[in-house]
């Protein structure tokens, strides 16, 4: 999979790493503004309260 | 649109049967190879999550609370009209306002938790419209901040801002302020208890003393414990130590932390 992703990239080796570095930076930021706080709500909360 | 051309050139059909499987392997996305790779990718993503859940964003909604502090603090300061009268450490002001659910009304500030440790306390306990927005909340059957009786309030442990983290680093006579618009309610810690999650007993009037009638200004915070579980309270108790009024400006002590200069 990331191999046949590696070879559709286009031009150069070190072109091909600056589009991955850009491309793992967006789905990195994407994780951690949107994904896991969306993530979060659905995971069981932890309960920090006294009750019955 | 080069990769046929390149596999051609690589190993042209004319190798023979070797080849062609060459090609095959290197050329072909094998279901095994995919469910690999994805495998990883899961393993990753987890692992991602729970560095973004149990570090990273405690420093990014510690960072908002404390700023959000910071900024409350000052629109206090502005809000406030004139001296107040001369501070009575017996009967401090207390609020007597109903506030509503998930409505910030005061802030935490434990110099034993760091210099920028400034974190908003919201009235009830609600695990969506308070704790998990990383404040602490109010237990709104419980006493407001200076009050006869118990001023109890829970937070997270870790993760959602991390609020209480350090709660069993406490040490005894700390102190525990609580700033309100009145000013700033200094507590003394006193000692640390660890009950059931049914332990309901901490957060009354006298801790543990049901029905029987307060003489002390208490406050009580509960978080879970151990780290990441929820089979036991941690209870931190403080007692009433003096109030200082907004007029007078916060106590030397945590003036840094409360003009965001720490």
């Amino acid at each position: 999979m990331y191999a046949a992703l590696w070879r559709v990239l286009p031009g150069a080796w070190w072109v091909r790493v600056l589009i991955l570095v850009v491309a793992l930076a967006a789905v990195l930021s994407a994780l951690e503004f949107w994904v896991f706080p969306w993530v979060d709500q659905i995971v069981a909360p932890q309960d920090v309260t006294v009750s019955q | 649109m080069t990769v046929p051309g390149q596999d051609q050139a690589v190993a042209p059909p004319a190798e023979g049967r070797r080849g062609t499987a060459a090609t095959r392997s290197r050329g072909r996305i094998s279901v095994a190879g995919v469910l690999g790779e994805l495998l990883i990718t899961a393993g990753v993503f987890v692992l991602l999550f729970l560095g973004w859940q149990q570090w990273l964003n405690d420093i990014i909604v510690g960072t908002q609370l404390h700023n959000h502090s910071v900024q409350q603090s000052q629109t206090w300061n502005k809000a406030a009209v004139g001296p107040t009268k001369a501070p009575q450490p017996d009967a401090p002001p207390v609020i007597t306002a109903t506030i509503a659910n998930a409505q910030k009304f005061a802030l935490l500030i434990v110099p034993r938790f760091g210099a920028d440790y400034y974190r908003p306390i919201a009235q009830g306990t609600g695990v969506r419209d308070v704790l998990n927005k990383g404040e602490l909340g109010h237990y709104p059957t419980t006493q407001m901040p200076g009050a006869l009786g118990n001023f109890a309030i829970a937070s997270h442990r870790k993760a959602y801002g991390g609020n209480l983290e350090h709660i069993n680093e406490l040490h005894v006579g700390d102190h525990i302020f609580v700033e309100t618009q009145d000013g700033w309610y200094q507590y003394e810690f006193r000692n640390l208890q660890y009950v059931n999650p049914t332990g309901v007993g901490v957060i009354d009037p006298v801790p543990e003393q049901a029905g029987l009638q307060p003489t002390d200004r208490m406050i009580t915070l509960t978080s879970c414990n151990p780290f990441f579980s929820t089979a036991e309270r941690i209870i931190a108790y403080g007692s009433f130590d003096t109030f200082t009024p907004r007029a007078d400006g916060p106590p030397a002590e945590i003036a840094a932390t409360v003009t965001g200069k720490s």
